[in-house]
């Protein structure tokens, strides 16, 4: 039998003392939080997407997010005719106060809201040198700000732009699924304050949560489904142009 | 190395906890909802029953905290109906939008339209 590393690293001691806790769950700050059952996702529907930055805003008081730095944002796609390799895109400071309307009527013009996609493969986690990002057991990507170095490495592999270092703290930084809100049974303060439930929190471990019924009724697409990244923003009627 | 890491996998596991020991700043409509029960009777028929209220009166955990001393800003509603209505060709079509300086000429949306139930109705507005 060949053992390769990662099979010597499953048999260890440590590595097997590991595993049970992420079996057991472990309750966080909230008692009746357990991380073993949840696996969270988003759902973006673009058809109801109004392009009111609502969303950004939130994420920015919630999250404290300094000024010019975005943990989500909406971009506005223009595709004419047929053209759909080079859509025209614009979001202007992240969609925070909404958008101009449009120069051009014609072709297609939606919008796009962006954020992290909490990939279960996440490049951005695999190239961390310390172990200060990583995948938590109920499937959200964070950041450990008290180890993170601010190497940088995480934000150049990250392939939807999701990363940035904040200028106080010089660590890196993004979406966390507002984790400090879900594990307390709330929803995100983007999903919050969506008027049109344009973006709705999904638990894909929760049998009853109706992301099941959305994701096997309607045409979802993941960003970049060819990066194998397994992302977990699912987004639905997604055009083709959209990068 | 910190006593945590390996816990759960290759990173701290107290950072989980640290983490989600943020305060929260929306109080979620949940909350809202226990006191403003008014409110949402005004809503539940309307155009407006499925906007959570942080939508536009943004962030009021403190609010939800201490009702009595922390009061929730008066909203402008020519500036913020605008935000979702203000006519744009990107938006979905059967969404209503107007060109406000056409349809209202700057006057605030609530001089016509009540934003709880915001359709204007025979016998007033609903």
């Amino acid at each position: 039998m060949n053992i390769t590393r990662r099979h010597m690293l499953l048999l260890l001691p440590a590595a097997a003392v590991a595993w049970e806790h992420v079996l057991a769950g472990n309750p966080e700050s909230s008692p009746n939080y357990k991380v073993t059952e949840h696996w969270w996702g988003m759902l973006i529907d673009i058809p109801k997407c109004i392009g009111c930055g609502n969303c950004v805003r939130a994420c920015q008081q919630e999250n404290d997010v300094p000024d010019g730095y975005f943990r989500t944002w909406v971009e506005r796609y223009h595709v004419s005719g047929d053209n759909i390799e080079t859509p025209e895109v614009d979001s202007p400071d992240g969609g925070k106060n909404g958008f101009s309307p449009a120069k051009e009527e014609s072709g297609k013009n939606f919008f796009v809201p962006k954020l992290c996609n909490h990939c279960a493969e996440s490049p951005c986690t695999q190239v961390c040198p310390v172990g200060a990002t990583f995948v938590s057991p109920d499937g959200v990507v964070l950041v450990d700000k008290e180890y993170c170095l601010g190497c940088r490495y995480c934000v150049q592999a990250c392939p939807y732009g999701c990363r940035f270092i904040n200028p106080k703290t010089n660590t890196a930084e993004k979406c966390t699924l507002c984790y400090h809100r879900i594990t307390k049974g709330l929803t995100t303060a983007c999903c919050e304050a969506c008027p049109t439930g344009a973006r709705q929190l999904a638990d894909l471990r929760n049998p009853k949560d109706p992301i099941h019924e959305f994701l096997r009724t309607h045409s979802v697409q993941v960003l970049k489904p060819y990066m194998a990244t397994h992302a977990k923003v699912y987004y639905n009627d997604l055009d083709g142009s959209v990068r | 190395m910190p006593k945590s890491f390996g816990q759960f996998g290759h990173y701290r596991g107290a950072a989980l906890s640290e983490i989600a020991a943020r305060p929260v700043k929306f109080a979620g409509h949940q909350t809202c909802e226990g006191c403003h029960a008014d409110v949402l009777e005004e809503k539940k028929d309307g155009r407006h029953a499925r906007v959570n209220c942080e939508a536009c009166h943004g962030p009021l955990a403190n609010h939800a905290d201490d009702p009595a001393s922390v009061t929730p800003p008066r909203l402008d509603t020519a500036v913020l109906c605008a935000r979702c209505h203000e006519a744009n060709g990107a938006k979905p079509r059967t969404f209503p939008q107007v060109a406000s300086a056409d349809h209202s000429t700057g006057l605030p949306c609530d001089t016509c339209h009540q934003p709880h139930s915001p359709a204007i109705t025979a016998g007033g507005a609903k």
